[in-house]
């Protein structure tokens, strides 16, 4: 690593001279270079707008994303809870395109050639790039579930984990359920996507219960020995807030589901059956990170230099936000992939310009949880490159929990949600 | 964004003089975009460049001065607030130097 720093530095001396020429660093015809970004989430779509932002247009940039609008995470949990809708949460790619001039294609990229640069997408359209960035969020090991393979079991036992039609879909069977029913979630053993998304859908629904169909119930089905999470606010709560309603029972590692019966089947306790049940699966990396060979940790993870998210293993590839292998205490969340996308932004544009990515990368983590429509919580980090261990580092003393639930953290609340799809999207 | 590209043009000039020097040199020389990059880490919450979009406060155009007194203020405790006392925390003195010396080059919001 430290020769090849080395040698680089060396080159990019001449490469950084010949960059800076008359003419070269200002062309907006996209000669500096062609970045290729799949996936139009909290990552994907920050960096294609951050690296034509940064490049003052000088970079070529492509993103492929299969929907037509950006639907959030994020504050979809209220979309169940009915105190916001799918449109609330929805964004449009708009600005990216006539904002910024971003390629955008509505499409799914399914096969990726790192000796030839070149990304291919399920209509057979071929894209070549000098940097390929990938933020394919999640997808669901289904090989263990394998009773939810199906389309039709998917549809009757939802996980709503990819906002969208799911969550609507969610939302209508909650609706249905009648007043005295019981809605459970099952949560995977960690790591998956968002740690304390589960606890915060548990509390929206439970709001929605409390206001509407109180003889309801809240199962928390977790597959994890404890609340993994901001366990003491969300405890807190569920004792509280939502006393009689919502029971917490960990240790719950799912291993089958009957799907007619809604029926919960586990590794040693008990059944469950629901009226609603809502399963979350354990999580990999989107599938197109194994078509292009970064999946390196588990087989299930993409390891990244967080100097730049190139993979470890892959040159000219890049992948940020809930498909890479975090580092200790850095949740799989939107902000970070939005923090993530940043970082990776500014080190591709060194890296096309022939210099070495800052060495000195800042990330940090803030996430809300509403507890009511307009009560929140938070757990906030800061993380700091570790250039000893090469890894981020949690900055010790730095970041924490809310004391409390509070009204001003909900206003805040929805004002990161306002600023973060503008920062991501506009 | 019109001042970004003598400053980008600028910063490929900075970091070809950094580059043909020795590697030691190079490695000591604080990052020519340092302060943006580390701007953007704020921006989740304060908007791309500082310029808010909801009731969270715009840094676009802030006295270095007040904004490095205010962020010394949460990381020392001086100052209440909810997130900002634990972020501050999380970033050195010059990196704030350099976070705030960024907001101040740029155009303050409308």
């Amino acid at each position: 690593m430290k020769t090849m720093r080395r040698d680089f530095l060396k080159v990019s001396g001449a490469a950084a001279l010949a960059a800076a020429l008359p003419g070269c660093a200002t062309t907006g015809g996209g000669s500096a270079g062609r970045v290729v970004v799949v996936g139009g989430g909290y990552g994907g779509a920050t960096a294609a707008k951050y690296l034509r932002m940064w490049s003052n247009g000088g970079v070529d940039v492509t993103l492929v994303e299969p929907n037509a609008q950006f639907v959030s995470c994020p504050i979809s949990n209220l979309v169940l809870g009915g105190s916001k809708t799918i449109a609330d949460v929805t964004v449009s790619y708009d600005n990216l395109v006539k904002r910024h001039g971003v390629k955008l294609v509505k499409d799914t990229a399914v096969g990726v050639d790192p000796d030839k640069r070149t990304v291919t997408l399920a209509s057979g359209q071929v894209l070549a790039y000098d940097r390929l960035i990938l933020s394919p969020g999640i997808d669901f090991m289904y090989e263990q579930l394998k009773v939810l393979e199906s389309a039709d079991a998917q549809a009757r036992v939802l996980h709503s984990w990819k906002a969208g039609p799911q969550t609507v879909a969610l939302r209508r069977q909650l609706e249905a359920m009648p007043n005295g029913g019981v809605y459970a979630v099952s949560i995977p053993v960690a790591p998956y996507r968002c740690p304390p998304g589960p606890y915060e859908r548990a509390c929206q629904v439970a709001w929605y219960f409390k206001q509407q169909k109180p003889k309801s119930k809240v199962l928390i089905l977790d597959g994890n020995p404890d609340v993994t999470s901001k366990a003491g606010l969300f405890k807190k709560a569920w004792a509280e807030e939502y006393k009689g309603i919502v029971e917490y029972r960990p240790n719950h590692v799912l291993t089958d589901v009957d799907v007619r019966t809604l029926t919960a089947k586990f590794e040693t306790s008990d059944d469950v059956k629901a009226d609603v049940l809502n399963v979350l699966p354990p999580q990999r990396a989107g599938t197109i990170a194994r078509a292009a060979g970064v999946v390196t940790a588990n087989n299930r993870w993409c390891e990244v230099d967080f100097l730049s998210f190139e993979s470890v293993k892959v040159k000219n590839v890049h992948v940020l936000g809930d498909a890479i292998q975090i580092a200790p205490g850095m949740p799989k969340s939107g902000h970070m992939a939005n923090q993530h996308a940043k970082v990776c932004a500014a080190a591709v544009l060194e890296l096309l310009a022939g210099r070495a990515p800052s060495p000195t990368p800042v990330l940090t983590n803030t996430c809300y949880s509403f507890i009511t429509d307009k009560d929140v919580v938070h757990v906030a980090s800061v993380h700091q490159y570790d250039a000893d261990k090469k890894t981020m580092v949690a900055v010790a003393g730095a970041g924490g929990l809310s004391p409390g639930m509070s009204a001003l953290e909900g206003t805040y609340a929805f004002a990161w949600a306002k600023n973060i799809w503008a920062d991501t999207l506009a | 964004m019109h001042r970004s590209v003598p400053r980008f043009a600028a910063s490929l000039a900075a970091a070809a003089l950094v580059g043909s020097m020795p590697a030691p040199a190079a490695a000591q020389a604080p990052h020519p975009e340092l302060g943006r990059n580390l701007a953007a880490t704020c921006a989740n919450c304060h908007g791309t460049g500082g310029v808010s979009a909801g009731v969270t406060a715009s840094l676009a155009g802030t006295p270095k001065a007040d904004l490095l007194a205010k962020m010394q203020d949460f990381k020392a405790g001086r100052r209440p607030g909810t997130i900002m006392p634990q972020l501050a925390k999380g970033y050195t003195d010059p990196q704030i130097e350099s976070l705030a010396a960024w907001f101040a080059a740029q155009k303050a919001p409308q």
